[in-house]
């Protein structure tokens, strides 16, 4: 056994309307530069539907992600090393830019400068790579809320086999909305593809991260990645990536994206997994196996043999009693609610998701039934196959038992919790139905649904007792750099973001620091003050949500009030 | 004028080689990689480049037999001035083909596709004219070598490229090479000069080192704490995470 620790995240699909506050903050903190205009580390797919980039899922297309070979072993599904070589002067499976979407921006100018005519002036709206009128016709999120289903949604990868049954009609559709970002897989085929070693897992916390330094824009992780979750960014040639926002975590502050989740659906903890077992459980053979086989590497934080070992193989102990608090953990494999994104990509993603039985509730409701029955769910979830067997080829490989189990948990939880919430004596027999009792149904469902901050999001603080080192990172920071945060449009001697690296993590710490030493929340005032030393000049009026905790808003982010301080 | 051209202006190039290269490793690692703008254009490049970079890999391999291995040391090993001559004129003949090819269809991407040609700077300009008119200067010596009058540069050239390597630069032995010889080597030596400013140093990047790493590359974030220098080595055995 060799225990390792893993940031992991969990979230519960059930409770994500669809807003897309993490991908705008998301993108406000990470990728709001030129070159980076068309990505987005999270972003928020309503399924069914195509995603982003479209059809991403269709690894015939794409090649991402692991295949088992014949003798048991795993390879790349889109060739071994020698193959990469080959083709690495062309990649054959490369996503085009318009297979995510044209970037642009809208001609304000025109509006601004338009002298009074009979009819209102238009802002055209301009592509951000070509700088040439465009005729918008897709975006990250073309058929958001099933717009345009006949057309779109109906190419989703993952009805095959069920495309007979769906319905795309108004009243028999159902759907539900995936955030996704990067999986942090133990088993990184991203990592495996890049020729130049520069994509390496963090042995402390598990989190996959880039080294810009290392990377020589082989562009062979973009198709590695089966959930193309990795992006090329054009103008510095560079790949970049989700970052599980590490200088927030090493601080013990959740990521942007959970920080600002407005469903508060997202799980922040560690898991402990056994780093032998990684390759063993990725290679299994039968794909519906793989779901179990990544469950059952995640040590027990709770066995004292996993703790003595953890300890040996050096993880701190106050990480050790951290991931015996994990919500990621009991999720998994304490309440077995949690599934992974497509185990079949046999790269053992680290983000998971508990399935929504929101499409099952919706239909009962519309049939006049008791939603909150746990006969109409169950019988429900048995005779809906095709929510199920759709949830089952995104979470399980097409294994619709695992997601079935996990729904019958769901809906008894919902009827069980009615009892109690109406005052009646709670029905034992409902947890004992899908094999719980109903203290730990209950705590479930306080963690579904109570969970303060500090029970959603479990972080230990990264060891450095220096501040100093935390300072200068400079291997691990990807984005300060000419060309990264802050240093918008600006070009380097030998093309865009070339030249010396400044080194960042000086004014994360800095903002840090003053909020944390601060006497009143970080909010407007403090805020503002800070921001004049540290913020201000180096970030030329944008804003950085990286130090924000949520409390308070952060200068910059609204227009000032009052009208004297206007210049 | 000779020595100028022949002895002091190569030591000058390979001197702005070697410590250019030096100086952008240390200044500007983030800058070095391939700037690869396949991300805008696919239909072009996937003839283009391959055509371009595979030729290329065979020309280097001819310079590196024509230039660097004595005569002497081929018909030692029994090839024949005809032979040798045959294979050089047939196999670099293709090789060079599939560049000036390779690098037409690049070329011509690169200036009529939009982005493309807005994600091209001066110096990738200045860089791909040098490059072109060194290919087809080249491409030119194989041809016309073989069709008109005989030039062996076996003779000439190459122990004036590898008198400069040995330190005893003599500058006769390529004065009196054909004119498309000599202007092939100079701008050849002024393309080394700008070659640690340009894209070209991906070159250097040629990730051999692919194919025995370990696929997943652990590191911990304690390496970083000596400074802002990155490690030698970025990856470090699968088996001690």
């Amino acid at each position: 056994m060799r225990p390792m620790a893993q940031m992991a995240m969990v979230m519960n699909l059930d409770k994500c309307i669809g807003c897309h506050t993490c991908s705008v903050t998301c993108k406000q903190a990470w990728t709001n530069r030129s070159g980076m205009e068309y990505v987005w580390f999270n972003n928020v797919e309503t399924r069914p539907g195509l995603g982003y980039p479209r059809t991403y899922e269709d690894q015939d297309t794409w090649q991402g992600g692991w295949v088992r070979k014949g003798n048991g072993r795993l390879t790349l599904r889109s060739g071994g090393r020698w193959k990469k070589l080959a083709t690495i002067f062309s990649n054959p499976k490369l996503p085009g830019i318009e297979d995510y979407y044209e970037p642009w921006t809208y001609d304000y100018e025109t509006l601004l400068n338009s002298p009074a005519t009979q009819t209102f002036p238009v802002a055209t709206p301009k592509s951000l790579i070509t700088g040439k009128d465009i005729n918008i016709r897709w975006s990250a999120n073309w058929d958001d809320d099933l717009g345009g289903s006949l057309e779109h949604a109906t190419r989703d990868p993952m009805l095959k086999g069920i495309e007979d049954k769906v319905k795309f009609e108004f009243e028999q559709t159902f759907m539900f909305y995936l955030p996704r970002i990067c999986e942090h897989c133990l088993n990184p085929s991203c990592a495996a593809s890049c020729p130049s070693g520069a994509i390496y897992k963090r042995s402390e916390d598990g989190i996959v991260l880039v080294d810009q330094d290392k990377c020589r824009g082989w562009r062979m992780c973009v198709s590695g990645c089966p959930y193309k979750k990795i992006y090329f960014n054009h103008r510095t040639g560079k790949a970049e990536k989700c970052t599980f926002c590490y200088p927030r975590i090493e601080v013990g502050i959740p990521t942007v994206c959970s920080e600002t989740c407005v469903g508060r659906l997202r799980y922040l903890g560690l898991v402990l997994y056994d780093a032998d077992r990684v390759l063993e459980a990725a290679s299994v053979e039968n794909d519906h196996d793989l779901y179990e086989a990544q469950r059952s590497i995640l040590l027990d934080p709770d066995d004292p043999e996993v703790r003595r070992e953890a300890e040996r193989a050096g993880i701190p102990a106050d990480w050790i009693e951290a991931a015996r608090r994990s919500p990621v953990h009991k999720l998994i494999n304490t309440y077995k609610v949690a599934l992974p994104l497509h185990p079949e990509y046999r790269t053992m993603p680290m983000v998971w998701y508990i399935p929504p039985l929101s499409p099952v509730v919706d239909v009962i409701k519309d049939t006049g039934h008791d939603a909150e029955d746990r006969h109409n769910l169950f019988a429900a979830i048995d005779t809906l196959r095709i929510p199920v067997e759709y949830l089952a080829n995104l979470f399980t490989a097409g294994d619709t038992a695992p997601v079935d189990s996990v729904l019958r948990k769901l809906a008894a939880m919902r009827s069980y919790m009615r009892d109690i919430n109406l005052g009646r004596d709670p029905d034992d027999s409902i947890p004992e139905s899908v094999g719980m009792d109903g203290e730990s149904l209950y705590e479930m469902f306080r963690l579904l649904a109570l969970a303060k901050y500090d029970e959603r999001y479990v972080i230990p603080t990264a060891h450095v007792e220096q501040a100093h080192a935390l300072e200068e990172l400079a291997t691990e920071c990807a984005l300060d750099y000419d060309g990264g945060p802050g240093m918008m449009g600006e070009s380097g001697p030998f093309g865009e973001g070339s030249g010396e690296l400044t080194p960042v993590a000086v004014e994360n710490f800095q903002m840090l620091k003053q909020r944390q030493t601060a006497d009143s929340m970080s909010g407007a005032r403090s805020a503002e003050s800070g921001g004049e030393d540290s913020g201000r000049g180096r970030l030329r009026g944008r804003l950085n949500l990286l130090n924000w905790d949520g409390k308070g808003s952060p200068t910059g982010l609204f227009p000032k009030r009052s009208p004297e301080e206007d210049e | 004028m000779d020595t100028f051209l022949w002895v002091v202006f190569p030591y000058i190039c390979l001197a702005v080689f070697v410590v250019g290269h030096y100086w952008r490793w240390t200044y500007d690692k983030f800058g070095w990689t391939t700037r690869s703008s396949q991300l805008y254009e696919n239909r072009l490049l996937r003839w283009g480049s391959p055509l371009f970079h595979f030729g290329m890999l065979g020309v280097i391999g001819g310079h590196v037999i024509g230039l660097i291995i004595p005569k002497s040391w081929t018909e030692a090993v029994g090839v024949s001035q005809e032979l040798y001559h045959f294979l050089a004129v047939s196999l670099g003949g293709v090789a060079g083909l599939a560049t000036v090819v390779g690098l037409a269809i690049l070329v011509y991407r690169r200036r009529t596709v939009g982005p493309v040609f807005m994600a091209t700077t001066r110096m990738d300009k200045t860089m791909y004219a040098l490059l072109a008119a060194v290919i087809l200067l080249g491409l030119w010596n194989t041809v016309a070598s073989s069709i008109f009058g005989h030039y062996d540069y076996r003779e000439g050239v190459s122990p004036w490229f590898r008198s400069i390597f040995t330190l005893q630069p003599d500058a006769s032995l390529i004065a009196d090479a054909p004119i498309g010889f000599r202007l092939h080597a100079l701008l050849a030596f002024a393309l080394f000069a700008l070659w640690p400013f340009t894209r070209l140093v991906h070159v250097f990047s040629a990730p051999i080192g692919y194919l025995t790493r370990p696929y997943i590359v652990y590191r911990s974030r304690d390496e970083a704490r000596e400074g802002s220098r990155a490690p030698q080595r970025g990856w470090e055995k699968a088996g001690r995470p």
